[in-house]
């Protein structure tokens, strides 16, 4: 059988729809891409955690420091899904982990602007959230059936974060006048990063193309885009927030709304590491790592000492008791 | 020192009368932190009642590539099905 044989058959496969699994052939551009993408997006969750992570202990009642908690846990879950998805590819995971303290790996963006007020929690909850399931969503229906199945999970989980944090949202935007003025605040801020997060328009995005033939995704970067927004309009509408887009309106004849230009100069200054935060959430991450060396060591010491002790005999077990 | 902790594959019973199905994997140095993980990754929401953990390398499996021919033996086996048999339509209940 050629190789060219073998890439046919596996183009044939995700034509009929039918799911690859870790041990089936698949070509190595295939398996590098997902690699790439899956390792990418647990490192997402887990930057994701820190940006949040700075709120929990100045939540504004318990509910909100319960709730916030609970989210964030799931993100660290959600990275752990993604790690045993890469892996099931032939990536190990310490390689994975060095990557992002090294700088080499990408994670998402949007991580790296600030949260400086409490409504950010809320915005974050509502828009980043919102534009991660529109994403993820798709990507419940990619065609390698571990990261398939990760986002069902992920998916279920996120739209409890979605919800808390336009929850959020309401409480404040129905506030005082200063806490409504804060919610706005953070809608202004955070409305173009979370544009952003579905990355460059469809003629500059590197590896689009072939995703799509090879069905890891199923709809391009600008259509995302446009769905976030014409989902998300209405949403800010009802709380009486203003988006920050003088270019935003429907368009009767598209059936969609039009919105102005995104600051792609900006977006490629964060994605190449100039962002207000990229530095200290690697420093973050690798500040934890390292903290955490001797907790990992003594694990596996203790492993090895206890497997030690199955190997001895009974009788001397018995002596040494 | 520097050693990778060994990778678990997760099963878990989402109520009883079910059987364990597989949910994916973890790291974990020995298997009861296996189960630890194992509940803190994959049932923070009443997913499960009961966890298997078993570590990865222990798990043989059939090969993919030969998948057609290993299975062969009960494609042309149409009479092992109930739909193989044609029913009189007087007969209500069968």
């Amino acid at each position: 059988m050629t190789h060219l044989n073998l890439e046919d058959q596996f183009q044939a496969k995700i034509d009929a729809e039918t799911k690859i699994e870790p041990k089936d052939w698949m070509p190595e551009a295939y398996r590098k891409t997902l690699i790439r993408q899956i390792s990418q997006h647990a490192h997402s969750e887990i930057v994701g955690m820190l940006p949040e992570g700075n709120w929990i202990t100045r939540a504004p009642s318990l509910r909100r420091k319960l709730i916030l908690l609970a989210k964030v846990q799931d993100e660290a879950g959600h990275g752990l899904y993604l790690y045993s998805a890469a892996e099931t590819l032939g990536a190990n995971r310490d390689e994975l982990v060095q990557q992002l303290l090294t700088g080499k790996a990408k994670y998402s963006s949007i991580f790296n602007y600030p949260t400086t007020s409490w409504a950010d929690i809320g915005a974050i909850g509502w828009l980043v959230d919102g534009a991660a399931i529109m994403n993820q969503v798709m990507l419940t229906r990619a065609s390698y059936g571990p990261y398939a199945r990760a986002m069902v999970r992920i998916c279920k989980e996120e739209s409890f974060h979605q919800r808390q944090g336009y929850e959020i949202m309401m409480t404040m935007a129905k506030g005082s006048p200063a806490q409504k003025q804060m919610a706005q605040d953070a809608l202004n801020r955070w409305w173009w990063p979370s544009l952003m997060m579905f990355g460059p328009k469809d003629d500059d995005s590197a590896h689009s193309e072939q995703s799509m033939k090879w069905k890891i995704k199923r709809k391009s970067n600008d259509e995302l885009r446009q769905q976030f927004v014409d989902v998300t309009v209405p949403q800010a509408e009802y709380l009486g927030l203003t988006i920050p887009d003088p270019d935003l309106q429907w368009n009767e004849d598209r059936g969609h709304y039009d919105f102005g230009e995104i600051n792609w100069e900006e977006f490629w200054n964060v994605v190449k590491g100039n962002g207000p935060c990229n530095r200290q959430r690697i420093q973050a991450r690798v500040k934890a790592y390292e903290d955490g060396a001797w907790v990992r060591e003594a694990a596996v010491a203790y492993a090895e000492k206890k497997d030690q002790r199955k190997l001895v005999s009974p009788k001397a077990q018995a002596e040494a008791a | 020192m520097k050693k990778d902790w060994p990778l678990w594959e997760v099963f878990i019973r989402s109520k009883s009368g079910l059987s364990h199905k597989h949910v994916g994997s973890l790291h974990a140095t020995d298997e009861v932190m296996a189960i630890e993980n194992a509940r803190d990754v994959y049932t923070r929401r009443n997913e499960g009642v009961s966890i298997w953990v078993v570590e990865s390398k222990y798990i043989t499996a059939s090969d993919p590539d030969d998948s057609d021919p290993f299975f062969e033996p009960a494609k042309d086996k149409v009479y092992r099905h109930p739909t193989f048999y044609d029913v009189p339509d007087e007969i209500k209940h069968m």
